[in-house]
C-alpha cells in the first residue's frame, strides 16, 4: 500500500485543558443548556478563543488569495513550522518565551516568502490549478520534512505560567489564554488592518488584487507587494500557531492540515478577500463549532465535518461570502 | 424566425441593452451594428441564453425561447461565433467540428463503450460531415492540426464551420470578418450569400467593417449605448444623421472608407 | 485495413500479458505478485481520475471519498453475517446489511453502482462551482466522508474498520478489470462524449453554445469514473484484508494526483505508465524507509522519505515539464510503429 505515514487527524478535546467548574454539557439537560446563561456564555467563550485562532489562520488565505488568486494550501503547514519552531526555541535552546515566539513568527514569515518564490512565482503565468496542485506539493513536503527531520511522535508544546489558569467571573471561568488570545488577535486585526488601509504597501497590495496589470504599469514592483503579502500573512498564521500550541500542546507533522482547512473555509465565509471577513468567519466557525457539539455532545465525533458542512453550503448558496467580492470564474 | 420584442439586459450596474427589437427572416442577413460597447455582443448572448435578460422576448420559429439555457437555444437551430475566438484550442480542426455535432448523436454511452448499436453509424456520419465542412471552408488540409496553430482567419472560418454542424436554422456571427484582408472579406461575402441562398438560414451579423456589412446585409439595425436608434436598408441606415452622430460625428462615409481600405 | 492491424496487435499484447501474469501467477514470490496487484489497482484508479480531473477538466480532489465507498461497500457485502457479528462489537451492524452476504463478484457490482451513485448525489453540490473551488469542495466531501466513516459505527464499524476480509483479489482479478476499465474508458473518450468532455475542459461556454449540456457531461465524467474508483475499492478491500477510515485520506488522493499529473493530465496511456512508475517505485523506495544492514552498518531507515521524494519530484513536475510524460497525446500503435521505425532508422546511419 503506497502510504507512508497514516496521519490521524484528530481533533484534540477541548475540555481537556481548562478547568472543570464551568458545568459540564453531559449533565444538563437540553433545557438547562439553552436556557443557561452561564453555561452559553462559557461555551461563547471557548467559542471565540478557537475562533480567535481560525481567524489568525483564515487571514493570510484571505490575503493571498484576494493578491494572487492563488489557494496557499501550504498555509496551513505554517502554524506547524511555527509550532516547532517555537518548540525547539524554548524546549531545546531554552530560549525565553518572547525570543523564541518572535523568532516563529520571524522564521514562518521568511518561510511564506520563500515558498512563494521558489514554487509559485515561477508558474504566477500557469491556469491556477497548476498553482493549486504546486501548492498541494509544498504542503506535502513541509509535512513529510517534519516528520523525516524531527520525527512523527508528538512532542509536547510547554505551557508557559503566564496562560495557565483562570479568571472567574460568575459562573463562567474565563482562562487566562482566551484573554491572551483574544487581545493578540485583536491587537493583530487591528494592526494589520492599519498597515493595509493606511501604508503604501498596503494601498499596493489592495490594487493589485483589484487589477494587477494596471499597478504593474505603474511602477509597483508586484514581486516586492506579492512577497509582502505572504510575509504578513505568514507571520499572522504563526502567531496563531503559537497560540494553538498553548491550546493543544501536542504538535506533529500533520498538525496543521485541519486547521488549515477550517481555516479555508472560515476564509470563505467571511469573502475571500476580505480581511474582516476572514476574522469574522473565523468566529463564527469557531462558535458554530463549540455550541453544536456543546448542544449536542453525541456528535462530538463530527465536529470537524460542522466546517466542511459549512463551506459546502456557503459555497452553493452565497460564494460571495459575507463580506466578499464576486467568486471568480 | 427570430423574433425579438424590447428585450433588455441589465447587469453590472448597467443598462447594457435597452428594449431592442428585431426580426430576421428565413433567408435574411440582418446587421447589428453600433460604436463599441453598444451592447451588440450582450444582444447575442441574450438570445443565445448566454446571459439572462431582464425584460423583453425572444421568440423563434414560433417558440418563446428568452430564458432558455444556451445548450437548449443551440440544439433548437441558434448557432453563433463569438468576437474573440472561443475554439477548443488544444483540440484538433476536425474534432472542434465534430464536437458541434454532440447533441445531434443517438447513442448512449453504454454503446459507445461496447460499440453497438448506433455507435459507428454515428461516428460515421459525424466525421463525414465535418470533413464536409471543412472542405467548405477550405480547411479541408488542415482537419489533424493543433485549432490554435492555425493563422487568425483560418481560426475564424472553424468557428464558423463548428457553427454550421449544429445544422442550425439561424446563424449569430459576431465580428466574423475581424482580421481579414479586403480580399478575404470579399470572398466570406459571397461565401455568406451563397450559404444564404443554398441552406436558406437567417443570419444576424456584428461587425465594425462597414462596406462589408453594407454589401451583405438586407437590413440593418443600429444600437448605441444599448439604446436603437435606426433600423433600414443599408442606403438608408448609412445617411441617417443620428448613426452619423452616433459614431462620434465623424464623416459616415470617411468611416466606411476607413474599413474598406484596411 | 488500419484497423484490423490495430486490433491485432491489441489482442496480441493482451495475448502476452495475461501469458505473462500466468507464468508470474506460478513462478513470482508472494511479495512480488502483491506489487502487480498493487500496480493493476493503482492503474485502474489513476486511469478513472483521469477521466474527471484530465479529460472533463473538473479538478477533483476527493477520490479518496469514492475509494473508501467502494471498499466498504464491497466488504460489507462479502463478510458472512457471522464474521460481521464478530467485527461490531461496540454496535451491531444495522440490518439488513448484517444478514447480506453476496460473492466477490457481485460485491464489486454493488461497489461500483453505490459509489456511481453516490458521484451523481455529489454533482448537484460540486458542480456548481469550478476550478480551484471544485477542487476544495470536493476535498471537503473527502473529509467529510472520513469523519462520516469513523462516526458510523453501525455500517462501517468506525474506526475499528473491518478485519479478517477474504482475499479474493488475486492476479486475475485485479489485471482484468484493470483491462476493463482501460477498455471502457478508452471507449468512452474516443466516442462523442469524450470528446464533449474535452470540450467543456476546453471552454465550457462554447461547449454550450454548441449544444452540450456541461453539467451532464461533467457528471457523466464523475459517475463513471466513481464507478471504477468503487470496484478498485472493493479489490483493495479484499487485497489488504483489512480496512478502516484512516487508510482512505487525502494521502492517497495525493498519489492518485501525482501519477496522473506526472503522466499527463488528460492523457489515459500517461496514467498507464505513471501509475507502474510510482507504484513500483514506491515499492522500490520503500527499502530506504526500512531499517537495514548496509555492509555491517546499521541502518535505521528513514519514514517518510518517500513522500519527501515525491513531493519533490511534484513541485519539479510543476515547475519545469508541467505537461508530465505523454502531454495529452495517447498511445496509438501507429505512433507506436512509427517511432520505432524512426529510431531503427537513425540507428542505420
Amino acid at each position: 500500500m503506497a502510504s507512508g505515514f497514516q496521519g490521524d487527524f484528530k481533533f484534540f478535546d477541548l475540555g481537556r485543558h481548562f478547568s472543570k467548574s464551568p458545568p459540564s454539557s453531559f449533565t444538563l439537560s437540553f433545557e438547562d443548556k439553552v436556557l443557561d446563561y452561564s453555561f452559553a456564555l462559557q461555551q461563547l467563550v471557548y467559542g471565540l478563543t478557537v475562533g480567535c485562532l481560525y481567524g489568525l489562520l483564515a487571514i493570510g488565505y484571505s490575503m493571498v488569495y484576494g493578491v494572487l488568486r492563488l489557494i496557499n494550501f501550504a498555509h496551513g503547514d505554517l502554524l506547524m513550522v511555527s509550532a516547532y519552531v517555537g518548540f525547539f526555541g524554548i524546549v531545546i535552546f531554552h530560549l525565553p518565551w518572547p525570543v523564541s515566539f518572535a523568532g516563529a513568527i520571524a522564521l514562518t514569515a521568511l518561510l511564506g516568502i520563500l515558498i512563494d518564490r521558489g514554487a509559485y512565482k515561477p508558474i504566477r503565468k500557469s491556469p491556477r490549478i497548476n498553482a493549486l496542485i504546486t501548492a498541494i506539493g509544498v504542503s506535502f513536503l513541509l509535512e513529510n520534512v517534519a516528520l523525516v527531520t524531527i520525527g512523527g511522535r508528538p512532542k509536547s508544546f510547554p505551557t508557559p505560567d503566564f496562560v495557565s489558569g483562570a479568571i472567574v467571573v460568575g459562573d463562567v471561568s474565563i482562562p487566562t489564554l482566551s484573554v491572551w488570545v483574544f487581545v493578540v488577535t485583536v491587537v493583530l486585526l487591528t494592526l494589520c488592518m492599519a498597515v493595509v488601509k493606511k501604508t503604501r504597501i498596503g494601498m499596493a497590495m489592495r490594487a493589485l488584487s483589484r487589477d494587477m496589470e494596471t499597478v504593474m504599469l505603474m511602477g509597483v514592483d508586484k514581486d516586492r507587494v506579492i512577497s509582502f503579502t505572504f510575509a504578513l500573512g505568514s507571520a499572522l498564521a504563526a502567531a496563531g500557531g503559537i497560540m494553538w500550541c498553548m491550546k493543544y500542546p501536542a504538535v506533529e507533522p500533520f498538525m496543521g492540515v485541519i486547521p488549515g482547512l477550517k481555516a479555508f473555509v472560515a476564509a470563505v465565509l467571511g469573502g475571500i478577500g476580505s480581511i474582516s471577513g476572514a476574522a469574522m468567519g473565523g468566529m463564527i466557525l469557531g462558535l458554530a463549532e463549540v455550541f453544536i457539539v456543546a448542544v449536542q455532545p453525541e456528535w462530538s465525533g463530527y465536529r470537524d465535518a460542522v466546517a466542511f458542512f459549512l463551506m459546502i453550503v456557503i459555497l452553493l448558496t452565497r460564494p460571495t461570502g459575507i463580506m466578499g467580492e464576486r467568486l471568480p470564474d | 424566425m427570430l423574433d425579438i420584442n424590447g428585450l433588455s439586459v441589465f447587469f453590472g450596474g448597467v443598462q447594457a441593452l435597452n428594449k431592442l427589437s428585431l426580426q430576421i427572416r428565413k433567408g435574411e442577413i440582418i446587421g447589428l451594428i453600433g460604436p463599441n460597447g453598444a451592447g451588440k455582443t450582450t444582444a447575442f448572448n441574450a438570445i443565445t441564453g448566454r446571459i439572462r435578460a431582464s425584460e423583453g422576448s425572444v421568440f423563434f420559429c414560433g417558440e418563446e425561447i428568452t430564458g432558455w439555457p444556451a445548450p437548449r437555444v443551440a440544439r433548437n437551430g441558434i448557432a453563433r461565433t463569438f468576437q474573440n475566438i472561443k475554439l477548443y484550442e488544444d483540440l484538433s480542426v476536425i474534432e472542434n467540428v465534430m464536437i458541434a455535432a454532440h447533441s445531434s448523436i443517438s447513442y448512449s454511452f453504454i454503446e459507445a463503450i461496447l460499440g453497438i448499436g448506433r455507435y459507428s453509424r454515428d461516428e460515421a456520419r459525424i466525421k463525414s460531415r465535418a470533413y464536409e465542412l471543412l472542405e467548405l471552408m477550405n480547411l479541408g488540409e488542415l482537419a489533424s492540426e493543433q485549432a490554435n496553430s492555425l493563422p487568425y482567419g483560418s481560426q475564424r472560418k472553424l468557428e464558423i464551420a463548428r457553427a454550421l454542424a449544429l445544422n442550425p436554422k439561424l446563424l449569430l456571427l459576431d465580428e466574423p470578418v475581424a482580421g481579414m484582408n479586403p480580399t478575404e472579406t470579399r470572398e466570406f461575402g459571397q461565401f455568406l450569400l451563397t450559404l444564404r441562398d443554398n441552406l436558406s438560414i437567417g443570419v444576424g451579423l456584428i461587425d465594425h467593417d462597414m462596406s462589408f456589412v453594407m454589401e451583405v446585409c438586407d437590413m440593418i439595425r443600429v444600437i448605441d449605448h444599448g439604446i436603437p436608434i435606426a433600423w433600414g436598408t443599408p442606403p438608408v441606415v448609412r445617411n441617417d444623421p443620428k448613426v452619423i452622430s452616433a459614431y462620434l460625428g465623424a464623416d459616415f462615409n470617411g468611416v466606411m472608407d476607413n474599413h474598406a481600405t484596411n | 485495413m488500419a484497423v484490423s492491424r490495430d486490433r491485432i496487435l491489441t489482442v496480441f499484447s493482451l495475448f502476452i500479458l495475461f501469458s505473462f501474469l500466468a507464468y508470474a501467477d506460478s513462478n513470482f514470490s508472494h511479495y512480488t505478485l502483491r506489487i502487480l496487484q498493487n500496480i493493476a489497482i493503482f492503474i485502474t484508479l489513476a486511469v478513472s481520475y483521469n477521466l474527471i480531473n484530465g479529460i472533463a477538466g473538473q479538478f477533483s480532489l476527493g477520490p479518496n471519498a469514492f475509494l473508501a465507498v467502494g471498499a466498504y461497500a464491497s466488504a460489507i457485502f462479502t463478510l458472512s453475517p457471522e464474521e460481521k457479528l464478530r467485527s461490531f462489537i461496540i454496535e451491531p451492524m444495522l440490518w439488513p446489511l448484517s444478514v447480506i452476504s453476496v460473492p466477490f463478484a457481485a460485491s464489486l457490482l454493488i461497489a461500483g453502482i453505490v459509489t456511481a451513485l453516490v458521484a451523481i448525489l455529489m454533482a448537484m453540490p460540486v458542480f456548481r462551482v469550478r476550478g480551484d473551488y471544485l477542487a476544495i469542495v470536493s476535498l471537503g466531501f473527502g473529509e467529510v466522508f472520513q469523519v462520516l466513516a469513523n462516526n458510523s459505527m453501525s455500517i462501517t464499524n468506525g474506526s475499528l474498520g473491518l478485519k479478517g476480509l477474504h482475499p479474493y483479489t488475486n492476479l486475475w482479478w485485479s489485471w482484468g478489470i484493470c483491462v476493463f476499465t482501460v477498455f471502457c474508458t478508452l471507449r468512452l473518450v474516443n466516442s462523442s462524449y469524450g470528446r464533449a468532455m474535452k470540450a467543456v475542459r476546453e471552454d465550457e461556454t462554447a461547449a454550450e453554445a454548441m449544444g452540450i449540456n456541461a453539467f451532464r457531461i461533467k457528471t457523466l465524467a464523475f459517475a463513471f469514473s466513481a464507478f471504477f474508483q468503487g470496484v478498485a475499492g472493493g479489490l483493495l478491500a479484499h487485497l489488504i484484508t483489512t480496512i478502516s477510515p484512516s487508510l482512505f485520506t487525502f494521502m492517497f488522493t495525493f498519489n492518485l494526483l501525482i501519477i496522473i499529473v506526472i503522466g499527463g493530465l488528460g492523457s489515459t496511456t500517461g496514467s498507464i505508465i505513471a501509475a507502474v512508475l510510482i507504484t513500483w517505485g514506491g515499492e522500490a523506495l520503500r527499502f530506504f524507509e526500512e531499517p537495514a544492514n548496509l555492509f555491517g552498518f546499521q541502518y535505521d531507515g528513514i519514514p517518510g522519505m518517500r513522500m519527501v521524494l515525491f513531493s519533490v519530484i511534484l513541485i519539479l513536475v510543476m515547475l519545469f515539464a508541467r505537461s508530465g510524460i505523454m502531454g495529452r497525446s495517447e498511445f496509438s500503435w501507429e505512433g507506436a510503429l512509427g517511432w520505432i521505425k524512426n529510431k531503427l532508422s537513425v540507428m542505420k546511419v
